[in-house]
This record gives C-alpha cells, structure tokens and sequence, in this order.
C-alpha cells in the first residue's frame, strides 16, 4: 500500500473529462481513441493515498476534484540534450 | 437542479455563457447574413490610443525598445544582389511584463474584468497569452485560470508548452492541463459557466485595442531613429491579433507600410490529432492557425473575431522550422541576443524580404518572445529528436514536417515562400459561401466580404462567378 500523504501536500489529480465515445464529433481517429483527460496541480485538502479520489484547492483556492496522482509534482523541462548542428552556426561570423 | 454538462449540451449552451462571461453583446453588430459592423465594434469598447497606453503603462505593458540588427543587415547584404538588403529593425516585445507582445492583448481585458467587477479571468491557450493574462490577472488583483492543451495520451508534454504553463503557475495561476483536442473549449466554458470569471478571449476587441499601441509604437520609433516611417513590417501571423492590431496602430499613426505576415510552415500535420502535436516543434506561429483563421476568422471561442488578418494583410510568407532555428541561433552569435524561436519566425521572414528590398529600405520584425527552459531552440530539437524525428544540416526545403528538420547550412538558404494572395481570398471566399449561399447575400454582404479580404465589390463578383467556388 502507497504511503499516506497529509492534507495540505502539493498534489497533481487527473481526471477523465470526456470518454472517447463522449468526444466531439470532429476530433481526428488517432486522438478519438483516446480519453480526454485534465491534470491539475493544488493543496490536498484531506489525508489520502495515491489512486484515492481526492479534492485539491488550487493555486486560486478553487477546488476540484479527481484521482490522486503525483505527490509534490515538479517541473523537468530543460534545454535538452546539446544539439552539435546548432554550435557551428554564426561562429567567426560565418554565414 | 444538476446540469447536463455533456460536451453537446456544453457547446449549445455557448452562446449565454460567452455574453455572461463579456459583458458584450454581439447581436447589435449584425448588418447582413455575414456582414456586421466591425469598426463600430472596435469603437464601441470605448478605449482611445491614449488610454490604450496609459492603461497598458500601468501594468508594465508596451514602450519596449527598438533596435537595428546592424550585424543581421550587413550579413543578409553579403548575398543580396548589389544595391539590395534592407535595413532590419527589431521590436524587443520580450521586455514586457509576461515577456511577449501577448501582455498588450491580455491588458486591456484584466483591466475591463477588474472594473467591471469579476472576480476572476479566464483564457483558453497552450501560448504566451496564459502567461500574459496571468501576469495582468496579478497586477490586477484577480483570480486567474489558465485551461492549456498540454500532453498526448501518453502523459508527454511539449517542452514549450510545458515551460508556458510553469510561466502561468509563477504568476499563481490556476493551470487547467489538458490532454490533445477541441474540446478545450468545452471545458472553457464549463469553467466559465462554474466561476463566473471574464473570458479573456484572444479575440475581443479588446484584444486587438490592446495591440494597437504596438504598430504606433513602430511607427514613431523608427521615424525618430531614420526620419521616416518604415516600408514593411513583418508579423508572425497565427490567429491573426497580432496583424490585425498592429496593423490597425500603424494606419492610426498614418503609415502605410507594407504589411507582411509570416507562418513556420507545418503542413501535413492535423492541429487536433494526438499523435502529431508532439512531432511539431511549434506550438504558436504557425500555418496551423495562420492559414484557417485567415481564410474564416469567425472560428473562435466569441461570435464575432475582432481580428480579421486579410483586411490588412499585403503578403503572406512561410518559412520552415529548420529556417526559423538556424536564425534564432545566428541572432544570439551575431546580435549578442537569445530570444523565442516562435517570436523568431518574423525575423527569418524580414531575412528572406530583405535580400529583395533596397538598402535604403527599412524592414520591421514587430516582435520577439522570451526564452528559457523547453522554450528554447536546443529544447525544441532535442525534444524532436527524442520523438524520432530527423535532424540534421543541409537544404531547408528538404525536411518534411513530423518526419525530418533539416537546419540551412548557409543564411542564403534562407529563403521563406510567399503564398499567393489570390487563393487566400478565394480560400475566404469559399467560405464565405459556405457559410451561407450568394443567392441570400444582400449589398451590405458584399461590401463586408469585399473589406474583408481587402479587395473591391467588382473583383468579389468576378471571383464569385468561377466555378471554383460553385458548391
């Protein structure tokens, strides 16, 4: 069993919003075989465990509710791993 | 009482919630069966150019700097033909408060919902625009929630778009993450409908009144730095505000420069389709919007788009991504700035307009965008290169959008592709009728459509009788 996480933790929620049957009629194959889902970060407002359905307070105090999914959720993007093609343009004023 | 929130009954419910949620009612505009009256729209908001600006002053909006790319002009002039390669100038947009020109869209709405007395905004966009409206919404003392299309069914999330939404959250933005489709405006207006907030649509006019201070602001910066107004004015063209307002602002200040917009050319890939919105490394910019919001501006989260591109647009030039990379890498070597690669879009267009245009000539590039982690070239191409895209130097013409990158060798392969005008408005044209059938146009019809795509009633009747438009 998952750990418990306290109220008030920095929690992501996912949620189904619209099944694929449930999904606008103009919406492409590949993404109508797909669920449309949310994620939205805020406060747990009641102690729970990865999986629960939970309600979190957003940044605004609003809440909403969905399945808890990531405790403490971060930001990872970077600048990526060096692409060589782009280090040679410009040097020496090379054009 | 529970309300059916299915996305039909969400989307016939449209119309009330977007008059609640503006304060504007549309219906007073409707002239004909497509015709409506724009410019009373745009006046009717009841902002001049001077409150523009002293609104805009307020929130840390507008008089950014412009600078001549000294070094890019003396490059471009190496491979132009004698007597060729104009003088390039750049609208530092990224000194505003959220880092974009988008802060002068999202400023006049915040402040048109503080005073109305809304106790939150909302905007519907995966742009710079959740950011600016974030950062106006803060300054504003509103609540503000951002609803951004963020990852694929596999939970990945553009580096860009992941950056924009971080962007939102430092300026305590609620951040609404949804996985790819349409429906994100659906939830628009389930959220709107539950909180009552102000929709900060891209597409009011108030949208627009707010980019006008930016081609005012061209227009007198230039003629004070070389003692006349500019030739053309390069605009990375999407849904069509940036044009449109900027634009507007340079006719005010009483210049006719050329207008130009510019688009990284992504065709082949489908806007709404799953699988291709992490194999494009544009998120903004591009022809995915820039082509379908020219050619039927009324295909936005309001009833009538306050921006409307082909009224104003001269030119419409594309470039491809690898083009727009190389560039944004040759600003920081040679210009000594680092800037977005979406906002650099404009600057590879100037590029390719430049080498045509004498040295007497000057050439704008209206805007530029912030950078940082994930929106960043290096980002963009690592990211593509994780998703199995191809990338690689040589010929620009070469890469083919979700499968290779191909980054120009030499700035002489940087050439853009004008689009031909004429389609475009048969484009609109098409439709237009579409939209509704010639036979229930009346007079005032075909003097809007004629404006519309700046053109005259004359040339509308002889295009409207070619069988290419025939349904």
């Amino acid at each position: 069993m998952s750990e418990e996480v306290k109220a008030g933790t920095w929690v992501e929620i996912e949620k189904v919003l619209l099944t694929p049957q449930q999904r606008a009629p103009q919406v492409p194959d590949d993404t109508r075989a797909t669920p449309y889902v949310m994620r939205v970060a805020g406060f747990l407002t009641s102690d729970a465990r990865v999986g629960d359905e939970v309600t979190v307070r957003t940044l605004i105090d609003r809440p909403v509710s969905g399945v808890l999914k990531v405790i403490r959720p971060h930001y990872q993007h970077s600048f990526g791993e060096t692409v060589e093609e782009l280090l040679t343009i410009g040097l020496g004023g090379r054009i | 009482m529970t309300r059916d929130n299915s996305y039909q009954a969400v989307m016939a419910r449209k119309n009330e919630i977007m008059k609640s949620s503006m304060g504007i009612d549309y219906d007073v505009y409707r002239q004909g069966e497509l015709a409506f009256d724009y410019e009373r729209m745009m006046s009717d908001c009841g902002f001049s150019l001077d409150d523009i600006i002293k609104i805009q002053a307020e929130t840390k909006v507008g008089n950014t700097p412009i600078f001549e790319l000294r070094n890019l002009t003396e490059a471009v002039r190496k491979i132009s033909a004698p007597g060729k390669g104009a003088r390039i100038f750049l609208k530092d947009e990224a000194a505003n408060a959220s880092g974009s020109f988008k802060a002068r869209r999202a400023s006049i709405s915040a402040y048109v919902a503080a005073k109305k007395g809304y106790k939150g905004v909302i905007a519907a966009t995966s742009g710079n625009y959740g950011a600016a409206v974030a950062s106006q919404a803060a300054q504003r003392g509103l609540k503000c929630i951002i609803v951004q299309e963020v990852f694929d069914s596999h939970g990945i999330g553009q580096p860009e778009i992941v950056e924009k939404g971080r962007k939102c959250e430092a300026f305590g933005a609620e951040v609404i993450k949804l996985s790819v489709g349409p429906e994100l405006f659906y939830y628009l207006l389930l959220t709107l409908e539950e909180t009552g907030f102000f929709n900060a649509s891209l597409y009011t006019p108030f949208g627009i009144k707010g980019v006008e201070s930016l081609g005012n602001e061209i227009a007198h910066q230039v003629k004070a730095i070389a003692g006349r107004f500019p030739d053309a004015i390069v605009v990375t063209h999407a849904g069509g505000g940036n044009l449109t307002g900027t634009a507007r602002g340079l006719i005010g200040a009483g210049c006719d420069a050329k207008i130009v917009a510019c688009s990284v050319d992504l065709n082949g890939l489908h806007m709404a389709s799953d699988r291709d919105f992490n194999r494009k490394s544009f998120t903004t910019g591009h022809t995915g919007f820039g082509v379908p919001f020219a050619t039927w501006p009324d295909r936005v989260d309001v009833p009538r788009n306050a921006a409307r591109s082909m009224r104003y647009m001269d030119e419409y030039v594309l470039v491809n991504q690898g083009e727009v990379f190389y560039i944004t890498e040759l600003l920081a070597k040679m210009e000594g700035i680092e800037r977005g690669p979406a906002g650099n879009t404009s600057v590879t267009g100037a590029v390719a307009l430049a080498r045509e245009m004498y040295r007497d000539q000057i050439i704008v590039v209206q805007e530029t965008e912030y950078t940082g982690a994930g929106k960043h070239h290096n980002s963009q191409l690592a990211f593509a290169r994780s998703m199995g895209i191809e990338v690689r130097r040589g010929d620009p013409t070469q890469g083919v959008n979700g499968k290779s990158i191909v980054i120009p060798e030499t700035l002489a392969q940087v050439q853009g592709r004008k689009q031909d005008m004429e389609k475009l408005r048969l484009s609109y044209l098409k439709n237009a009728v579409k939209q509704c059938p010639i036979e229930k146009w009346s007079n005032v019809d075909f003097n809007f459509v004629a404006a519309d795509i700046k053109k005259d009633v004359n040339w509308l009747h002889k295009n409207l009788e070619s069988k290419s438009l025939q349904a």
